[in-house]
């Protein structure tokens, strides 16, 4: 079995704290084509996907599984309040399921997105889908 | 906004050059979103958008929608893959309408397709209103 059962319940170390700057939202918000206005205006609500991600590939290096072989799955925030600028946000990545479907691992994680004082700022859940068998350097046994 | 009102579907056209400037923003590295090789070595029919980029056209959308309203939840499952060609674009639509009204908040009910394909599952968003 490619990731470990043992896994679910883990929470991950919180990931470094990332400040939200005008020119990383601006490049985010370009990148979706989005307005967006550097001396304060709103965050695209998608933004603490990058502080998830980081989350994630911390986790999936941890557990040497392949950032190729993860595709995801499905993703929902919940927002306590909006992303601002200024804002120093951290994640902190727990893994609340695992399943196997067709050789493939089905991974759900919750990661809990915070600010500088520790207040939760929004919550993002998230499945992620690892195919293709083995973790990098084992040996496939299915 | 009243239960019942419809969006104006919003086309987003998605480009080769698109997955990485979002790869490149949000830092994702995954190559399955730029290397035509790696996406089909994993079982992907080419390469495929992020399925973030595709739902943060939605979160685009609905902040076209709703001049600006504050999001209180956003998600979606990514069931069908948008497969953006080495040449053109992939055409992604949101179209939307409102679902409920209720205590301060507005429910949309959402549809996004690629190429006349539904690429989200039980896409939701939920707005101050």
């Amino acid at each position: 079995m490619p990731v470990d059962q043992s896994l679910v319940g883990r929470e991950c170390p919180p990931t470094a704290p990332l400040e939200v700057t005008g020119e990383r939202v601006a490049a985010f918000a370009a990148s979706l084509g989005a307005p967006f206005d550097a001396s304060g205006g709103a965050v695209p609500p998608t933004y603490p996907i990058v502080l998830a991600f980081d989350a994630m590939q911390a986790f999936l290096t941890s557990e040497e599984i392949d950032l190729f072989r993860i595709v995801h799955g499905e993703q929902r925030f919940a927002y306590e309040r909006p992303v601002r600028l200024g804002d120093v946000l951290t994640a902190t990545l727990s893994v609340v399921s695992l399943r196997q479907i067709g050789g493939a691992d089905i991974i759900g994680t919750s990661s809990a997105i915070t600010d500088a004082d520790g207040a939760l700022v929004c919550t993002g859940r998230a499945t992620l889908v690892h195919s293709g068998g083995a973790p990098s350097g084992q040996q496939e046994t299915a | 906004m009243n239960p019942g009102d419809a969006l104006g579907p919003r086309t987003f056209a998605i480009t080769r050059a698109d997955l990485v400037a979002y790869a490149a923003a949000a830092g994702d590295p995954n190559p399955i979103h730029q290397d035509e090789e790696v996406a089909r070595s994993v079982g992907l029919p080419g390469v495929i958008a992020h399925g973030m980029l595709t739902l943060g056209l939605v979160g685009r959308a609905v902040d076209e929608w709703t001049g600006g309203a504050e999001v209180v939840e956003l998600g979606c499952k990514f069931t069908q893959p948008v497969v953006v060609p080495a040449e053109g674009a992939a055409e992604v639509v949101v179209a939307g309408t409102v679902k409920t009204v209720a205590d301060g908040l507005v429910t949309l009910a959402l549809e996004v397709t690629c190429g006349g394909t539904k690429v989200l599952g039980m896409p939701k968003a939920v707005v101050r209103g």
